[in-house]
């Protein structure tokens, strides 16, 4: 039977190593374009500045590629390995993307890179270029993929239950494609990645001009990021403000979550800014509240109701009396897929399949025959995700937002005039902002995958079932593996990293440019930065 | 026949045309890896030898992230069967590899002796052991893996870990290991010269003979172990689960298909001529042809496992009648309609690439120009 400790295991293990992953991804995918970006200045004007920037930069933006590569590779075999049960469920749906971001995203991605750091000498201006963008238009549509995969997992689009094969199918691919919520999901979280690029330029540069080293390329590196930071940081609250929208409706025991709702108040309801949300009492034991401020929030309108936790309860119980019929005719079928009684059964009951195997955890010997109405009553509490630590994840990540929105309308001003460097202030603040960014990208997808509990597919498929049946002493090993190296990793590359930086552009010139040979590329000379 | 019968028929086809594809391009990356150490006695040489393949590892390793990647959307089940009834050798599998992009990016960073002997250990380490593991997979695939079904197809293995490395597996293991050291090497030859060149060479022949001669063991011992045969199954173009079929198992039934289709016998004969042509191409400096060489008695080798084993892909031992087949393991018509479609326009696309990038960084990587430039790998 399934264990519950493997299952809790293998989430902290899965928690683990994505959110690790998502340590590297953002600055990937921010850092690409702003590569790409110096390179077309370097291109367009002839300036050698803007070529010693991106190799500068692309330096740093190596060190950290390296870490997104490997910690990817443990994503993509960690569904295999770890939710077995849920990748025999959904992989006719789920695998399509996870493909295709190999074969369209990837292998752009990591072929080019290799030029681009290579093929300094070996490509003419515009080729590298062209190879630039390419890596930057590989790593996005890596995103794209991603959480198109992602974003299935969160709202179900174009899929259908096959009761013969006893898995989820493709059933419309565009759907798939074009569902609002990955979508959404997508621009949010790429443009997440430019903020952070931004804020991690603007942070060493900010180091250079409060040390006066570098000076030519640190103040134009500063003025590029605070540009590019100030587009994307309005442009990330923009698109959180539409996923709160999309999400809100697709998945609203995910909102009543966020916003701390345990009942369901009359239109307009009031706004929970700050909270102390108990789980077991289901109320807020604190609130600080601004009236008729959630229902224009969420719904854009004044008049319609959002649901709190009293209700969607209510309408799980019904759900779940609707779907124990569907899992035990699903059962007469994997016998016999010709039993046309059970057929019937299935059709007329599985929209609410999932809500089935949701009590079947609590069921006597997992029949859900014999689910009492008690059984029922737990599993209908279970629909109501861990409030707490969504309320307050999303609470940071929006405080992010807009402190880091402030911060670079602040650095645009200052740049703009040309005096940025004599507010050192604000160069000190800079450096303090680095890890800002990469806090609110955990806390973004704290949001999204705690408020999608209890399910791994939305209303289709349970955590509880989805683990692989492991023993917890191979769960235990596997964990501690991935902690002992993903330390070591980090460790390794922190030390670079900062190394690298003190260091800075000029310890990156060779003395003369090498030609033909089938190495890296040359950085350009100190002497030049000077 | 039936459009579904044949788009199933054709990613099998085309799953093995990706593992060959990741043998061929990983494998070759993991044999410099774990000869890095051996053809490299100085500094100076160990980078010459880690920057051949500098600007194509991230892009060749992406053959092993597709082949995840196509097996979860076209053979689902196997995916999810496979990676966790093998959890601890995929464990291996993973960290040993994970440790790679880290060996090649930050090895030569920090000049100290010690920095970088750690890392060209953990190289070769990420050489040696996935490729090892990769190739007692498909042994373990022929043999069969202690594993059953529930009602719902939840998956439970049944073996212990050790009996992932039974003889039979580490012999396939050991096939696998001596065509990346001969890719590894005939890579090396084609990208460098003087010591390195002759050590690479060695290498090869090394590789490809002994390869051929556990090629040849393996083939022996195949007639020897049980084999799977359909006996009662549903329509091949039906969708299905594999709780609905009969599965009997014969001593040297793994031979049948060659029984049936005589012609099928090419298909090793090719991994046998490419290995031992690919051996005397090598004696000849002749780096570019080895390799091809070596690349077909990839296809060969993978080849006849695959005719060897159709239409099973993963089965049971414990419960035979649960064996993954392709009719039985696949995805629906609709995805695999899609990725055929997906596929037919990217594959190509990426061999075009990756062409233009090994062209862009041709030629031989001189010890000069690494000693010169500190940004070398
Ligand atoms: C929003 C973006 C995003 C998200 C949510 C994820 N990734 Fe990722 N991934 C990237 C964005 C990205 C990237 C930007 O493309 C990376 C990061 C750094 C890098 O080198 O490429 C990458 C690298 C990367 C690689 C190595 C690719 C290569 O060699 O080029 C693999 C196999 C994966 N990822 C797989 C996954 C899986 C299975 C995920 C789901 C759990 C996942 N990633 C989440
Ligand atoms: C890299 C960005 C991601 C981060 C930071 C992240 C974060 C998390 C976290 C915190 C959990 C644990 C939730 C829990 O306690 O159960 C989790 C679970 C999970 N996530 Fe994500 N996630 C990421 C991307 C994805 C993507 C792109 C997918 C699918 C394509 C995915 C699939 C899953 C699965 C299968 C689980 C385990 C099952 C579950 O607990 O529901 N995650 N993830
Ligand atoms: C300030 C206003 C912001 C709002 C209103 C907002 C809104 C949201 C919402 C509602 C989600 C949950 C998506 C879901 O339901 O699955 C989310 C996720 C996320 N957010 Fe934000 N966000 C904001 C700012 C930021 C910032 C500044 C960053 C990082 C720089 C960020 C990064 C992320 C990430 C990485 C995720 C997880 C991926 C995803 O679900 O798209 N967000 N955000």
């Amino acid at each position: 039977m399934i264990n519950g400790t493997v299952v809790a295991l293998s989430r902290w293990q899965f928690a683990m190593t994505a959110l690790y992953h998502f340590l590297f991804v953002p600055l990937t995918l921010g850092m690409t374009f702003l590569l790409a970006a110096m390179e077309t200045v370097y291109v367009t004007t002839g300036k050698q500045i803007y070529r010693d920037m991106a190799q500068f930069w692309g330096k740093l933006f190596l060190i950290n590629f390296a870490l997104g590569v490997s910690t990817g590779l443990t994503m993509e075999f960690e569904f295999g390995t770890n939710w077995s049960f849920y990748s025999g469920f959904v992989g006719d749906i789920f695998g399509a993307p996870l493909a295709i971001e190999g074969l369209m995203a990837f292998f752009m991605e990591s072929t080019f890179v290799g030029l681009m750091a290579f093929g300094w000498q070996r490509l003419t201006k515009v080729q590298h270029l062209i190879v630039t963008y390419l890596v930057a238009l590989g790593s996005n549509l890596s995103a794209l993929w991603i959480l198109v995969a992602n974003g299935f997992m969160q709202d179900p689009q174009g899929a259908k239950f096959n009761p013969l094969t006893m898995r989820m199918e493709l059933h419309d691919f565009p759907a798939l494609l074009f569902s609002p919520d990955a979508q959404d999901k997508f621009v949010h979280t790429s443009i997440a990645g430019y903020v952070t690029a931004s804020v991690f330029v603007l942070g060493v540069s900010a180091y250079y001009m409060l040390h006066q080293r570098h000076m030519a390329l640190a103040k134009r590196s500063f003025r590029m990021a605070a540009l590019f930071g100030v587009l994307a940081t309005a442009g990330v609250i923009t698109l959180g403000d539409a996923l709160g929208f999309v999400g809100g409706h697709a998945q609203p025991s995910k909102l009543a979550a966020m916003e701390a709702m345990w009942h369901t108040e009359a239109p307009p309801a009031s706004f929970n800014v700050a909270a102390i949300p108990s789980q077991r009492e289901q109320r807020n034991l604190w609130t600080l509240q601004i009236p008729c401020v959630l229902t224009p929030l969420i719904t854009h309108t004044m008049t319609q109701t959002v649901p709190g936790v009293d209700t969607l309860e209510a309408q799980a119980v019904q759900r779940i009396k609707n779907g124990i019929p569907a899992v035990e005719a699903l059962k007469e079928l994997s016998g016999n897929p010709n039993d046309a009684q059970a057929m019937a059964q299935f059709d007329a009951h599985q929209a609410d399949l999932g809500y089935g195997f949701l009590v079947q955890r609590y069921a006597p010997n997992q029949d859900v025959a014999l689910a009492t109405s008690g059984d029922i009553a737990k599993a209908a509490r279970d629909v109501i995700p861990q409030v707490a630590p969504i309320f307050w994840s999303f609470r940071v990540m929006v405080a992010m937002g807009l402190l880091m929105l402030a911060f670079f309308i602040a650095a645009v001003i200052f740049t703009l005039r040309n005096d940025a460097e004599k507010h050192r202030w604000l160069l000190k603040l800079a450096l303090w902002m680095i890890p800002v960014p990469f806090v609110a990208c955990e806390m973004g997808w704290l949001v999204a995958e705690l408020g999608r509990q209890p399910w791994t597919v939305y209303q289709m498929l349970p955590t509880w079932m989805a683990a692989s049946s492991h023993s917890v002493g191979y769960m235990v090993f596997s964990l501690a593996g991935f902690l002992l190296l993903y330390s070591i990793f980090i460790a390794v590359e922190m030390y670079l990293m900062v190394k690298f930086i003190r260091l800075g552009p000029s310890a990156h010139g060779s003395e003369s440019p090498t030609r033909g040979g089938g190495s890296a590329g040359t950085y350009a000379p100190a002497a030049m930065l000077k | 026949m039936e459009a579904y019968v044949i788009l199933k028929s054709l990613w099998w086809l085309l799953l093995g045309v990706l593992l060959m594809g990741l043998a061929i391009m990983v494998g070759m990356d993991m044999g410099v890896g774990t000869l890095l150490r051996f053809v490299g006695r100085t500094d100076t040489e160990r980078r010459v030898a880690l920057n051949t393949i500098g600007p194509h590892w991230d892009g060749n390793q992406v053959w092993f992230i597709l082949g995840g990647g196509a097996i979860f959307a076209a053979f689902p089940l196997i995916y999810a069967t496979a990676f966790s009834g093998l959890y601890v050798v995929m464990l291996l599998l993973l960290w040993t590899m994970i440790v790679r992009p880290l060996g090649f990016e930050y090895r030569s960073k920090l000049p100290g002796t010690g920095w970088r002997n750690a890392w060209d250990w953990m190289l070769f380490l990420s050489g040696f052991l996935p490729m090892v593991i990769y190739g007692a997979a498909i042994g373990n695939m022929l043999d069969g893996v202690p594993f059953h079904f529930d009602w719902d197809m939840n998956s439970h293995y049944t073996g212990s870990f050790i009996t992932l490395f039974n003889p039979f597996a580490v012999v396939t293991g050991l096939v696998s290991l001596s065509l990346s050291i001969y890719m590894g090497g005939a890579m090396l030859m084609g990208r460098t010269e003087g010591a390195v060149y002759q050590r690479a060479r060695k290498a090869v022949i090394g590789g490809g003979l002994i390869g051929a001669a556990l090629f040849a063991l393996a083939g022996i011992w195949v007639s020897f172990l049980p084999g799977y045969q359909l006996v009662a199954a549903p329509d091949p173009g039906a969708a299905q689960t594999p709780l609905q079929q009969t599965v009997t198992v014969a001593s040297g039934a793994w031979l049948h298909n060659f029984g049936a289709h005589p012609a099928l016998w090419l298909v090793p004969v090719l991994g046998f001529a490419g290995m031992l042509l690919g051996t005397l191409a090598a004696g000849n400096h002749k780096p570019i042809l080895t390799w091809w060489l070596g690349a077909l008695a990839w296809i060969g080798v993978i080849g006849t496992a695959g005719a060897a084993m159709f239409p099973f892909m993963m089965p049971s031992s414990s419960d035979p009648s649960q064996s993954l087949t392709v009719w039985n393991s696949v995805s629906s018509e609709h995805t695999l309609a899609w990725m055929t479609g997906w596929t037919a326009v990217f594959v190509p696309l990426v061999l075009w690439y990756t062409s233009w990038a090994f062209y862009v960084m041709r030629g031989k990587v001189k010890s000069e120009t690494i000693e010169a430039d500190e940004h070398a790998y």
